[in-house]
């Protein structure tokens, strides 16, 4: 079993509306010296091991990247990043 | 007479709003379901408003792998008309039929108002009964409506006459270039983000000025 995570985020170029209520909101309860805030989105995806299970690609990374692009991210507007964690 | 389907996904509001608008302007809607495959021989496709699978992970995106969506891109490709309003926007630009991307709101919020917008094209199978420059009011009604899209991109929507209406007024959502529509080059592919079906008939709308989305298909395939 492994552990890919995936964080997606919007493109630096597009505005986060999101991002800016939240600095917004830090501001008020006081919190000095933010100067930006960017919301995205984490993915933890559990697969399964190669080995047990046809049809399951051997480099679970690969995989990942995969779903990203094809799913989990719009890469008209967004970045993904992808990592396996260590278990 | 003219079938026009119209999907209905979990989640969708404005199908029967959209079917109905097929009824006034004179064609026969035909209702189709997310998990058909069969597009039942219809002659365009509506994709309607609302929330489709909850609009988890992104508006559209989810809607835009579900079993209907292969036949509905392949008869696209083919030239059938397909209308994307709304969340059937954000579908066609998920299947990229459309370039661009719709984001969230510029101020948050969620937004509901009779609209008046500028039909910039009427070089579509959707718009062809509007003339270029006529000033419409039609419903809008979204949380993420915001169009973008990347320099280049934009460069080709305006040059090669691809943005089919245009916000008047304020501008609601934070549009680039105050696009509230936009075509696919051959014209068969249109998505918008306020509602045309909501203005079919006096009685339930700010007037009657959406009824040329449909009426313009129906004359087209007629005519056909």
């Amino acid at each position: 079993m492994a552990r890919v995570v995936v964080d997606v985020m919007l493109k630096p170029e597009i505005l986060d509306p999101q991002g800016q209520a939240v600095q917004r909101a830090l501001d008020r309860l006081g919190f000095a010296g933010v100067t930006a805030v960017r919301q995205g989105k984490r993915f933890e995806i559990e697969i399964a091991d190669a080995a047990g299970v046809p049809g399951v690609a051997p480099d679970p990374a690969a995989l990942a990247r995969d779903m990203a692009a094809k799913l989990l991210a719009n890469t008209v507007i967004e970045d993904f990043s992808v990592r396996v964690e260590d278990r | 007479m003219t079938r026009i389907g119209v999907v209905t996904f979990p989640g969708s509001l404005d199908d029967r709003d959209a079917a109905r608008a097929v009824r006034l302007a004179g064609g026969e809607p035909v209702r189709l379901w997310h998990r058909d495959t069969d597009l039942a021989g219809v002659a365009a496709v509506i994709l309607p408003g609302g929330f489709s699978y909850g609009d988890y992970l992104r508006c559209g995106a989810i809607a835009r792998f579900s079993p209907v969506m292969d036949s509905v891109i392949a008869a696209a490709r083919r030239g059938t008309p397909v209308l994307g309003i709304c969340n059937g926007f954000q579908i066609l630009c998920e299947t990229h039929l459309l370039p661009g991307a719709l984001a969230r709101n510029n101020h948050l919020h969620f937004v509901c108002r009779d609209q008046r917008l500028r039909i910039e094209s009427s070089g579509t199978a959707w718009t062809a009964g509007y003339r270029p420059g006529q000033e419409i009011v039609i419903p809008l009604k979204n949380g993420e409506g915001r169009y973008v899209a990347d320099p280049d991109t934009l460069v080709r929507l305006e040059g090669d006459g691809l943005v089919v209406a245009r916000y008047l007024g304020v501008n609601p959502n934070g549009s680039v270039a105050d696009i509230a529509g936009i075509a696919n080059p051959a014209g068969n592919v249109v998505g918008l983000m306020p509602h045309p079906e909501h203005a079919v008939d006096t009685l339930t709308g700010p007037g009657t000025d959406g009824l040329a989305f449909f009426t313009s298909v129906v004359r087209q395939l007629v005519e056909a």
